[in-house]
C-alpha cells in the first residue's frame, strides 16, 4: 500500500478550512442579521423579519430558477441558435415527429407505472413490515438504494441486466436466473423493447420504494386510534378495515409521495443516459432535452421540450396545489 | 450593552473572513516573475521559461489510461518551467466544452477531436487565436492538409496533437499461421477470406459501438471508409460539406457494402453473439475474443492497440497485429482515413501561449511517443526511430504516404448535431434495431444545422 | 354486574391504530414476504460488493455468484483505487472524497437554514399573497436543472466580473447551485412540518414579548429537530451523488472533482478495469450509507408529519 502523499494532507486541511470556515461565517452572519434586524421596532418590524426570513430564498430562486425558466420558455420560441423567432414551430416539431412521438409516450408510460408501482409497493411494504420485529433492519435496507446516486445504480444493475453469448459464462444476473429456470437463450435485455423500458423501471422503483415505505409507514403510525376502534367496533376488519378506513386517512400523504415520485421519475434522466445513452427505443423527455440542448445544440427543441415536460406535470401539481389549501384552511 | 458588543465582535471578522473565503482559492496560483536561467536538463525549455507558479487547465476526451501518458509526457516540462497543467478528461467533452464555453468559463486549452466543433467553437468568437511560434511550427512540420484541418474560414487556430490510423483491420497472426489464413491485400480477398472462416462455422468478425454517450462512433468509421474506397476522395469531400447527402446513391450503396460486411449476421459478431450484440458491446472489449480464437478479424484505429491486456506479443509474428484495411476500387489508391486532435486555446495568457507552442515543438512529440506506445504524431521533426510498437511504425507509415489518398474521419468534420449526434444515434439504430437504411439516412440528412 | 363489565372492558387493552392493522395481517405468509423482498432488494448492491473483491480476471468472465462456488477474493481492487497512482492522481480517490465533502457539507447546511427561515415566514408570518408565494416555490420543483446551467454559470461570470472577485476555483458556485437547486422542494417539505407546531407555543412565546426571530431561534430549530435531520440526511444524499452540477460548476480536474465526477471519469464506457469501477462505486456508497444509518431513525418521525393528517 502506498503512503497518501504529503500534498493530499494539507490540501484537504486547506479545503476542510474553507468549508467549515464558510459555514461558520456564514452562520455568524445570520446571527448578526438577526440580531441586528430583531432591534427594529414599530412598523418596520414585520416587513424586516419578512425581508430577512424569505429574502435570500426568493433571491437565490429568482436567480436560479425563476429567470433560466423563463429563458427557456422564451426560448422556446426561437430556433436553434436563438436569434431568431419561429413561433409554435418548435412545437409542432414535437407533436408531429414520430420519434419525439414515441419519446412522449414512453415518458408517459414511465410516469405512470414508476410512481404507481412505486407506492402501492412502499404502502404494501409499510403495512407489512410494521408488525415485524427488527422492523428498522428491514426500513433500512429497504431504504438503502436511496443513499446510491442514479449513475451508482445504473454501476450496480448493469450487472444484472448484462448479457452475454449463451454457450459463454454470464455475467449478468438476470441472465444466469433465466437459464438456471430453464431458459437456454436469455435475450439481450438491453436491446429487447418495449421490455428494456420496464426494466429500467425497475431500477428507478428499486431507489425510491424505500421512501415511499418509510413516509408511508410514519402516516400509517399518526393514524389517530379512536378512528380505527370505532371502525372496528362497527365490525370492519382486515380488508375492509384497510380499504375503507385506513387508506382514506393517509389520502394526502399518498397523493404526496405519488406527486414527489412522479417529479423524481419526470426529472432523472441519469439512468436512461447510463444505461443505454437513449438509445434501443429507451430514451425519454428529460434525457432527449438534454440531447437536443446539450448534443444538437438546438436551443429551441431543447426548450420546448422542457416545457413540454413542465406542463405534463402541472396537472398533477395543481391537484396537489388544491389538496394543501384545503388542508391549509382546516388549520 | 453585551449584546451590542458581540455583535460588533461578529461583525468585523465575519466580512473580512466572507471576503478573503469567497476569492480562496482551493488550490494556490502565484505571479510571475524575473525570467530565470534554465541549467541542465531544463536548458532546453529556456523559450518557456517566465511563467513559474501559473496553471494552465486543459480539456479533452481522453480518460485513463490514455490520458496518463499524456500527463507524463510533459512532466518534466512543468518542473522545469514551473507551469502546471491541470488535465481533465471527460467522456462527455462534446456536450460539457459548449457549456463551459457559453457559461463563460472556459478551460485554457481544449483538445479538440472534431474539427467539425471546432468551427462551432471558434463561432462562439471565444477561440484565442495561438501565438506566431506556435503558428511557425506547424508550417514546418506538418502538411499542409493537418493545418487545413486547424482552420476555420482562413484563420488557423489549432494545432494537431495526436494522428491516428483507422484503416486497420486487428488480427491474431498466431490464429491465422494455424488456419493457414493470409492477410488480404484487397477487398475482395478479405470477403474470400471472411467466407472461408464463416464455412468453418466460426465468426470471422467481431466489434463493438458502445461507448457511453458516444456510442455508434465505430460504425461511422465503418461506413467513411467505405465510401472513401467505394466512391472516392472528391464524393468523400462533397459528402462531408453536404453537397452529396446521406440520402444519395453513392452514399447508400456504401451503407449496402457495409451491410454486407459488419451487419452480415454469418459474419458477426465473433464471441458476443448475433449482429444486435455489436450495439452492447463495448469498443474496448470489441477485440478481445481474438485471443480467445473466437473472432479472427477487428475493424478498428490504430489507438486501439492500448486496450489490449498487458503482456500481449503485438508483432507480425505475436499475438495480436493489424493489416492495412485493403482498397475496394483500384481507381482509389491506397484509402487512408485517419483522425487526430487539435489544441484550441480560449486563453491568450502568455502561459497558456508557452504551453501551446511547446505541445507544437518536435521535442514534445518525441517525449510522447516514448513515453508509451499506442500513440502516433504527423509531426514530421519527431523522432520516427521512438517508435516502439509496430502498429505505431506502420500507422506513422501510411500516415505520412505521400501516395496514399488521405482524408480526415467524416464525421469528425462534420457539424457535431450530425457527427456527434445524429449519425451515431442512428448507426446504433441500424444495429440495435435493424431500421430500414433508407429511413436511417433521411433522419441524418434532417438533423443537418440549416 | 356493571362493575364486571366494566372491568372487563378495561382489561381488554386499547389496541393502538397500527396494532390493529397489523392483525388484520395477521399470518406469517406476510412476514416471509417482507424477508424475501428485503433480500430481493439487497441482492444487486450486494452483487457490487462481491464484483469488487474479486480479481479482475474473474470479474470479466464470470458471474458474481460463482464465488459461492469458487471462491477468489482479492484486496487489490480498493487497494489500487484508493491510494494507487491511477487515472492521473497520485493518491487513488482520497482527494475526492475530501473535495466530495468540502462540496456535500455547506451544499447541505446552507439551503437547510434557509428553507427553514422561508417556511417559518410562510407558515407563521402573516403577509398578504404567502399562499401564493408559497404555491409558485413548490411549482419551481419542476423545473429542470440542465435548463439553469448555462444561466447560472453566465451569472457567476458576470458577478466575478463587476465585482472583481475571482469565483473560478473555489466551491462557491457549486454551494450556490446546490442551494438553488435544493431550495423549492426543502422549503415545501419543511413548511409542512413547520407549520404543524403547536400553536399554543408559539403564540405563549410572543405573549412573553419575542420577536419573530428569538421564536425562530429558540422555539421552531429545536422543535423542528426531527424534519431539519431528515431533510439534512435527503439533501446530503442528493448533493453527494450528484454529477452534472458538481461536474459544471465545480469542474472536473483532480483538485476540485467531487467523487462522482471521478468515477464518471473513470468509467463511462465501461470497457475496462470493471473491477476498480465497482470498488471506486461502492467506496462512493460508504459513506452516504454511514450517514444514513446513523442518523434512520429520524426518518420514522417523519419530516412528512404535516402531511400524514387528514
Amino acid at each position: 500500500m502506498t503512503v497518501l502523499a504529503d500534498s493530499t494532507w494539507s490540501d484537504a486541511g486547506l479545503k476542510f478550512f474553507n468549508t467549515f470556515g464558510t459555514v461558520a461565517v456564514f452562520a455568524a452572519i445570520l446571527l448578526l442579521v438577526f440580531w441586528a434586524a430583531g432591534r427594529a421596532t414599530g412598523r418596520f418590524y414585520r416587513p424586516l423579519a419578512l425581508v430577512v426570513f424569505l429574502g435570500p430564498a426568493i433571491l437565490l430562486l429568482l436567480a436560479g430558477l425563476v429567470v433560466p425558466a423563463i429563458q427557456t420558455f422564451m426560448l422556446s420560441f426561437q430556433n436553434a441558435d436563438s436569434n431568431r423567432g419561429v413561433g409554435l414551430a418548435n412545437y409542432e416539431w414535437a407533436f408531429t415527429t414520430s420519434s419525439i412521438q414515441n419519446i412522449l409516450v414512453t415518458t408517459l408510460i414511465w410516469i405512470l407505472v414508476a410512481p404507481i408501482v412505486t407506492t402501492l409497493l412502499g404502502l404494501g411494504l409499510a403495512l407489512l413490515v410494521d408488525r415485524l420485529r427488527m422492523q428498522s433492519l428491514y426500513k433500512s435496507l429497504i431504504f438503502m438504494p436511496m443513499a446510491v446516486s442514479f449513475v451508482g445504480a445504473s454501476f450496480i444493475w448493469r450487472f444484472v441486466y448484462e448479457a452475454r453469448d449463451p454457450s459463454q459464462p454470464q455475467v449478468g444476473l438476470l441472465s444466469q436466473i433465466a437459464i438456471w429456470l430453464g431458459f437456454h437463450n436469455p435475450p439481450n435485455w438491453i436491446l429487447t423493447q418495449p421490455l428494456n423500458n420496464f426494466l429500467l423501471m425497475v431500477i428507478m422503483i428499486w431507489v425510491q420504494t424505500g421512501f415511499a415505505m418509510v413516509v408511508l409507514s410514519a402516516a400509517l403510525k399518526a393514524v389517530p386510534d379512536d378512528v380505527i376502534e370505532a371502525a372496528r367496533m362497527d365490525g370492519a376488519h382486515g380488508g375492509r378495515l384497510l380499504f375503507f378506513v385506513t387508506i382514506p386517512m393517509i389520502r394526502n400523504t399518498l397523493i404526496v409521495v405519488l406527486t414527489t415520485v412522479m417529479i423524481t421519475t419526470l426529472k432523472v434522466f441519469d439512468i436512461v443516459r447510463t444505461m443505454t445513452g437513449g438509445n434501443f427505443g429507451t430514451q425519454v423527455l428529460a434525457n432527449e432535452m438534454y440531447t437536443q440542448k446539450f448534443v444538437f445544440f438546438d436551443n429551441g427543441r431543447g426548450s420546448a421540450l422542457a416545457v413540454i415536460l413542465f406542463l405534463a406535470v402541472l396537472p398533477l401539481m395543481i391537484y396537489n396545489v388544491r389538496q394543501l389549501r384545503k388542508e391549509r384552511e382546516v388549520r | 450593552m453585551r449584546v451590542r458588543q458581540r455583535g460588533l465582535l461578529l461583525l468585523a471578522p465575519a466580512v473580512a473572513v466572507l471576503t478573503a473565503l469567497g476569492a480562496c482559492s482551493n488550490t494556490s496560483s502565484g505571479g510571475g516573475s524575473a525570467t530565470p536561467q534554465l541549467t541542465g536538463n531544463c536548458a532546453k525549455y529556456q523559450a518557456f521559461a517566465g511563467h513559474a507558479g501559473t496553471k494552465v487547465t486543459m480539456f479533452a476526451s481522453i480518460i485513463s489510461p490514455e490520458s496518463d501518458s499524456l500527463q507524463k509526457s510533459w512532466n518534466e516540462f512543468s518542473t522545469c518551467t514551473g507551469i502546471t497543467i491541470a488535465y481533465e478528461g471527460s467522456n462527455d467533452f462534446e456536450a460539457q466544452l459548449p457549456v463551459r464555453v457559453s457559461g463563460g468559463n472556459p478551460p485554457d486549452l481544449a483538445v479538440i477531436p472534431q474539427p467539425g466543433l471546432l468551427q462551432k467553437m471558434v463561432s462562439t468568437g471565444k477561440v484565442a487565436k495561438p501565438p506566431a511560434d506556435t503558428v511557425a511550427n506547424v508550417d514546418k512540420y506538418w502538411n499542409k492538409a493537418w493545418k487545413a484541418y486547424g482552420t476555420v474560414n482562413g484563420t488557423f487556430y489549432a494545432a494537431p496533437m495526436s494522428a491516428n490510423m483507422k484503416s486497420l483491420v486487428w488480427y491474431s497472426p498466431k490464429a491465422f499461421t494455424a488456419a493457414g489464413y493470409k492477410v488480404p491485400t484487397t477487398w475482395d480477398e478479405m470477403m474470400a477470406l471472411s467466407n472461408t472462416i464463416a464455412g468453418t462455422g466460426k465468426k470471422p468478425w467481431c466489434g463493438g459501438i458502445g461507448s457511453g454517450t458516444a456510442t455508434g462512433w465505430p460504425a461511422t468509421d465503418w461506413l467513411e471508409q467505405v465510401v472513401l474506397r467505394q466512391a472516392g476522395g472528391d464524393v468523400y469531400d462533397k459528402w462531408v460539406s453536404h453537397q452529396v447527402k446521406f440520402n444519395s446513391p453513392e452514399i447508400i450503396a456504401a451503407m449496402n457494402t457495409v451491410n454486407g460486411w459488419m451487419h452480415n449476421p454469418a459474419y458477426v459478431n465473433g464471441g458476443f453473439g448475433g449482429v444486435q450484440s455489436i450495439a452492447t458491446t463495448t469498443f474496448q472489449d470489441a477485440g478481445k475474443p481474438i485471443l480467445t480464437g473466437n473472432c479472427f478479424m477487428l475493424q478498428q484505429a490504430s489507438f486501439y492497440g492500448a486496450q489490449w491486456p498487458t503482456g500481449t506479443k503485438i508483432a507480425a509474428d505475436g499475438d495480436i497485429y493489424a493489416f492495412y484495411l485493403p482498397a475496394i476500387s483500384s481507381s482509389v489508391p491506397t484509402p487512408v482515413i485517419g483522425g487526430g486532435e487539435f489544441i484550441t486555446a480560449f486563453s491568450n495568457k502568455p502561459e497558456v501561449q508557452a504551453v501551446q507552442t511547446y505541445l507544437s515543438t518536435p521535442d514534445w512529440h518525441t517525449s510522447r511517443i516514448k513515453t508509451a506506445t499506442g500513440w502516433v504524431s504527423a509531426n514530421s521533426g519527431a523522432d520516427q526511430s521512438a517508435y516502439t510498437d509496430p502498429i505505431d511504425k506502420l500507422s506513422a507509415k501510411y500516415l505520412t504516404d505521400p501516395n496514399a489518398t488521405f482524408r480526415f474521419d467524416a464525421s469528425d468534420l462534420m457539424p457535431p448535431a450530425v457527427g456527434a449526434g445524429q449519425e451515431w444515434k442512428s448507426m446504433t439504430a441500424w444495429f440495435a434495431q435493424g431500421t430500414a437504411i433508407p429511413q436511417l439516412m433521411a433522419d441524418i440528412d434532417a438533423q443537418w444545422p440549416a | 354486574m356493571t362493575a364486571v363489565a366494566t372491568e372487563q372492558v378495561a382489561t381488554e387493552p386499547r389496541l393502538p391504530a397500527v396494532k390493529a392493522i397489523r392483525r388484520s395481517f395477521s399470518s406469517p405468509i406476510a412476514s416471509f414476504a417482507v424477508i424475501v423482498i428485503t433480500v430481493l432488494w439487497t441482492i444487486p448492491t450486494f452483487g457490487l460488493f462481491v464484483t469488487s473483491v474479486r480479481p479482475a480476471k474473474d470479474v470479466a468472465t464470470t458471474g458474481w455468484w460463482s464465488v459461492f462456488a469458487h471462491p477468489a477474493f482479492t484486496a487489490h481492487n480498493y487497494d489500487t483505487v484508493l491510494f494507487q497512482n491511477t487515472f492521473g492522481s497520485n493518491a487513488g480517490l482520497m482527494p475526492f472524497l475530501i473535495n466530495s465533502l468540502a462540496i456535500t457539507i455547506p451544499a447541505t447546511v446552507v439551503p437547510l437554514t434557509l428553507a427553514a427561515m422561508a417556511a417559518y415566514a410562510l407558515a407563521w408570518v402573516k403577509f398578504r399573497g404567502s399562499d401564493w408565494l408559497f404555491f409558485i416555490i413548490f411549482a419551481l420543483q419542476i423545473v429542470p436543472l440542465q435548463m439553469a446551467l448555462i444561466p447560472l454559470l453566465q451569472l457567476f461570470n458576470w458577478f466575478g466580473d463587476t465585482t472583481g472577485v475571482d469565483l473560478n476555483g473555489t466551491y462557491v458556485k457549486v454551494w450556490t447551485a446546490h442551494t438553488m437547486f435544493a431550495l423549492p422542494l426543502a422549503i415545501f417539505l419543511l413548511h409542512n412540518f413547520i407549520a404543524q407546531l403547536p400553536r399554543d407555543v408559539m403564540e405563549a412565546a410572543t405573549v412573553d414579548g419575542a420577536g419573530h426571530f428569538k421564536v425562530f431561534r429558540t422555539i421552531v430549530v429545536p422543535l423542528s429537530t426531527p424534519a431539519l435531520a431528515s431533510f439534512a440526511i435527503f439533501q446530503f444524499l442528493w448533493v453527494w451523488n450528484d454529477l452534472l452540477v458538481g461536474l459544471t460548476f465545480a469542474g472536473g480536474t483532480a483538485d476540485v472533482a467531487p467523487l462522482t465526477v471521478r468515477l464518471a471519469q473513470m468509467g463511462g464506457s465501461f470497457g475496462r478495469s470493471w473491477e476498480l469501477l465497482t470498488a471506486g462505486a461502492f467506496i462512493s456508497i460508504v459513506i452516504p450509507l454511514i450517514v444514513f444509518f446513523s442518523l434512520q431513525r429520524y426518518f420514522v418521525r417523519g419530516l412528512l408529519a404535516g402531511s400524514v393528517k387528514g
